[in-house]
């Protein structure tokens, strides 16, 4: 066994794409532009997860180092992660935001919340019927590991105290969240 | 059983004229400035309409319900904070003759628990509070009968104004004060609907369910619960919901020793998103799953059903 984090390693990548052409390929740049060797693509076309996306097994070689790079490019690319190695995204929680959010920098919070959690923004929707300098909401689902939860909903809450926006939290009852 | 009824408002009206359809009789009957006192039990028709056409139910002072002949108090007088006054000073009073209470008014047992709990051990007196938390819905005599410390969580939608507030914003597409005002005119939003909207109504009922829970090891009080209202809830928020397969509803929630009501987002077919005025009491147990209690959790006959099965329990 060995720690080095110079030597080559196999890694599977779950992927979530929306359903448009050329969405495949844009997800499958940042692979390459990383220096991943890519071994099999498991797309299923047919397949369509409750909110209308492909999954997509994407099998690739690339150093540890590198492998990071990859997993963070394809979220800078906006691809929805959901699996990254062993690591598993495996609880998907979703939140209402309301308030100035276009004016309070939405990029800025979503990255936030990111860094802060870990979590990873798998879905946003935002409605704003009176513009975008009036009131706005945005659900936005967020892929967290297992048990983090708390944590991210803690680092939602941290945000949208200092940006003066109003969380409608989920849930947990029954674990649907 | 001979009661004496307190408060002549929805709820102890509907007990005075529902009691003998339950086999009891109301031997006193006040509202805040009149009484009517019969040893034999009062004609609950006549004082009724005296009340309808005069605003009064007797020609005698108040507190002579206070001392009349009962074995039962049904306190039913409006829910008030802090030192929960006038309802807590006749709970004392019905205690320490040694007489049960029967509570529909919150105030008492959400604010001043532990004082409650103090005057019943000292006296002969049971008090029970059944109609306080969810109307007509058995809540707390489930949570008994379960045993308390069998019980791990209770969420619930507790406030029926909110429920229908957000229920109709969700179904219309309507913005909260359009929605709000069509339910003043429908008589399911008071005049002053504040304690309703701003979640203060749900988290009392929380409190009183965390009380309950606690089994006399803490107190409850308001001032501990963590309340959040519906006030601010936008169209475009509950139509992102939906787009999800999700609602928003003011959920109570006691957990671990926490009470926090607020605005929550919950699957569109889940249990907890009842419509309407309709309220819904979820109670996770420790060994038998989820148990849902839903029904009517406000209105003067319902309420005073919840009463007069706490007196049938005495």
């Amino acid at each position: 066994m060995s720690d080095s984090t110079d030597e080559v390693q196999s890694y599977t990548v779950r992927l979530e794409l929306v359903d448009e052409p050329g969405e495949l390929l844009r997800a499958l740049e940042p692979i390459a532009d990383n220096g991943g060797n890519l071994l099999s693509i498991f797309h299923e076309r047919g397949n369509v997860t409750p909110r209308g996306h492909i999954p997509v097994e994407v099998d690739l070689e690339a150093t540890p180092e590198r492998f990071d790079g990859i997993v963070d490019a394809l979220r800078d690319a906006g691809i929805n992660v959901i699996q990254a190695g062993a690591e598993q995204y495996s609880e998907a929680l979703t939140v209402v935001l309301t308030g100035h959010l276009v004016n309070t920098d939405l990029s800025d919070t979503l990255s936030r919340i990111h860094e802060s959690s870990d979590a990873t923004v798998t879905d946003l929707s935002l409605a704003a019927p009176a513009g975008t300098t009036d009131e706005s909401s945005a659900r936005i689902r967020l892929a967290t590991e297992e048990g983090a939860v708390d944590r991210t909903m803690s680092a939602v809450r941290t945000v949208a105290d200092e940006k003066d926006l109003r969380v409608i939290e989920p849930l947990a009852a029954g674990g649907d969240l | 059983m001979r009661l004496a009824v307190i408060g002549a408002g929805a709820v102890g009206s509907s007990v005075v004229e529902l009691a003998a359809d339950y086999g009891h009789s109301v031997t006193a009957f006040a509202d805040s400035g009149s009484a009517v006192v019969d040893p034999d039990g009062i004609d609950a028709e006549a004082v009724l309409e005296r009340k309808r056409t005069d605003g009064v139910v007797g020609s005698v002072d108040p507190s002579d319900a206070l001392s009349a002949d009962y074995d039962t108090l049904v306190e039913a007088t409006p829910t008030t904070l802090g030192d929960a006054q006038p309802g807590f000073g006749h709970v004392e009073a019905a205690l320490e003759r040694d007489r049960h209470v029967v509570l529909a008014n919150k105030g008492p047992v959400a604010e001043r628990y532990a004082d409650v709990r103090e005057l019943e051990r000292e006296s002969e007196g049971t008090v029970l509070f059944e109609a306080t938390v969810g109307g007509a819905m058995p809540v707390l005599s489930t949570i008994a009968d379960f045993d308390p410390r069998h019980i791990t969580a209770v969420r619930g939608v507790l406030n029926g104004t909110a429920n229908f507030i957000l229920s109709r914003m969700a179904t219309e597409g309507l913005d909260y004060e359009h929605v709000l005002a069509e339910a003043q005119d429908l008589g399911v939003a008071e005049a002053d609907p504040t304690f309703d909207v701003d979640g203060t109504d749900a988290a009392l009922k929380g409190v009183i369910v965390a009380n309950v829970l606690a089994n006399d090891d803490t107190e409850y009080t308001l001032d501990d619960a963590d309340v959040e209202g519906i006030q601010e809830i936008t169209g475009s928020a509950l139509e992102l919901a939906r787009e999800d397969g999700r609602t928003v509803r003011l959920v109570a929630e006691v957990v671990e020793g926490s009470v926090r009501v607020g605005p929550r987002l919950v699957p569109e077919n889940a249990p907890l998103a009842v419509s309407g005025t309709r309220n819904i009491a979820q109670l996770e147990t420790e060994h038998a799953g989820q148990l849902n209690i839903s029904g009517r959790g406000a209105g003067g006959p319902e309420t005073a059903s919840a009463v007069l099965a706490d007196v049938g329990r005495l």
